[in-house]
């Protein structure tokens, strides 16, 4: 008699426990998502950025696996942060040695051939000029990973459009896909326009 | 009687947070590559790589220059022989340089047939998803 009284409380206090824990859960996710009137409606809450494995959609919650994987917020947590794309400052972590990324499969690594070069691209619209520097991206790629076959390494040769970028030509072959977002115009378009400034 | 009714209760919300957050759209990684070209045939579940986690240890052209991937999710052919033999993934994926390939479910992690995709890339944000429903299975492959 004791003995079944002692389970039944025990389940009624489980079932109690976790009604209340999913109920708090629910409200708090409906409060959250219920606000018409909400700042950024459309964005990602930063809450859900950087997601663990089993939570990001893609993972499989069911495979042992992914509960082994790490969650990108761990590894973050070190690096300085951005406002898109993974939310992390690749070039300023790289630049400041939070991140230490060999340059081939072994741990003797032979540094990179960095070449300092700015390109500075007039663009036909109102946007501002875009200037291209060779320094952050041969830090992390070699020449013959863009040259000759995406941009062909003369002045003048290379047409590009936003449109060609947006559909994962020329430089969008890394920006929008893995380097920082097409959303940050402003990181590749920087330099205002010589007449816009002389008016 | 109580605690049927309040288990069936605590069931129900459960199932119901669940629902909630499985009918989320997709918020993976940004840059994370779904690589399913041989997996759903072969009865695996999809490979998820994440390019954040190799890009902290490596530099791009180290995969993308002294090991051939080209820049393109699904455009490399990967299979298992070419692994076993060191190329691609095989090249680190040895039980040397990183785990080894006997840890099947540490790369073969993803949702099963979720297509071949960078996740959140413009491209897959603008262009129609290729989506691998039952009814066309072709369309996702190529």
């Amino acid at each position: 008699m004791t003995v079944i009284n002692m389970r039944s409380l025990a389940v009624l206090m489980i079932a109690g426990g976790l009604a209340l824990l999913a109920m708090l859960l629910l409200a708090s996710l409906a409060e959250a998502q219920s606000d018409p009137n909400r700042f950024n409606r459309l964005m990602k809450p930063a809450a859900e950025r950087n997601a663990p494995p089993p939570e990001d959609g893609i993972h499989d919650p069911d495979s042992p696996g992914t509960h082994l994987l790490q969650t990108p917020r761990e590894a973050f947590a070190a690096l300085p942060d951005s406002i898109s794309g993974n939310y992390v400052q690749w070039n300023e972590a790289m630049d400041k040695g939070v991140i230490e990324p060999r340059n081939s499969l072994t741990p003797v690594s032979t540094p990179p051939i960095v070449l300092d070069l700015n390109i500075v691209r007039e663009v036909k619209g109102s946007m501002p000029d875009v200037v291209y520097p060779h320094k952050q991206h041969t830090q992390w790629l070699d020449c013959s990973n863009c040259h000759p076959a995406i941009f062909i390494p003369q002045k003048g040769a290379n047409q590009i459009s936003m449109a060609s970028i947006l559909m994962g030509e020329k430089c969008g072959v890394c920006h929008g896909k893995v380097a920082f977002p097409v959303s940050e115009c402003r990181r590749c378009h920087s330099r205002p326009k010589q007449q816009a400034a002389a008016n | 009687m109580e605690s049927p009714t309040r288990l069936w209760i605590a069931a129900v919300l459960v199932a119901a947070l669940f629902a909630f957050v499985y009918l989320e759209a997709a918020r993976a990684e940004y840059g994370d590559v779904v690589i399913n070209e041989f997996s759903d045939e072969a009865g695996m579940r999809p490979v998820v790589f994440p390019h954040w986690f190799h890009r902290i240890r490596f530099r791009c052209k180290v995969c993308h220059g002294d090991l051939g991937f080209k820049f393109e999710a699904g455009g490399n052919g990967i299979n298992m022989l070419k692994i076993i033999d060191g190329e691609y993934c095989g090249a680190c994926h040895n039980g040397d340089v990183a785990w080894s390939i006997e840890n099947c479910d540490l790369c073969h992690s993803g949702i099963p047939e979720t297509p071949t995709q960078v996740h959140h890339s413009t491209v897959q944000k603008l262009v129609a998803p290729p989506q691998a429903d039952a009814s066309d299975p072709s369309e996702g492959q190529q």
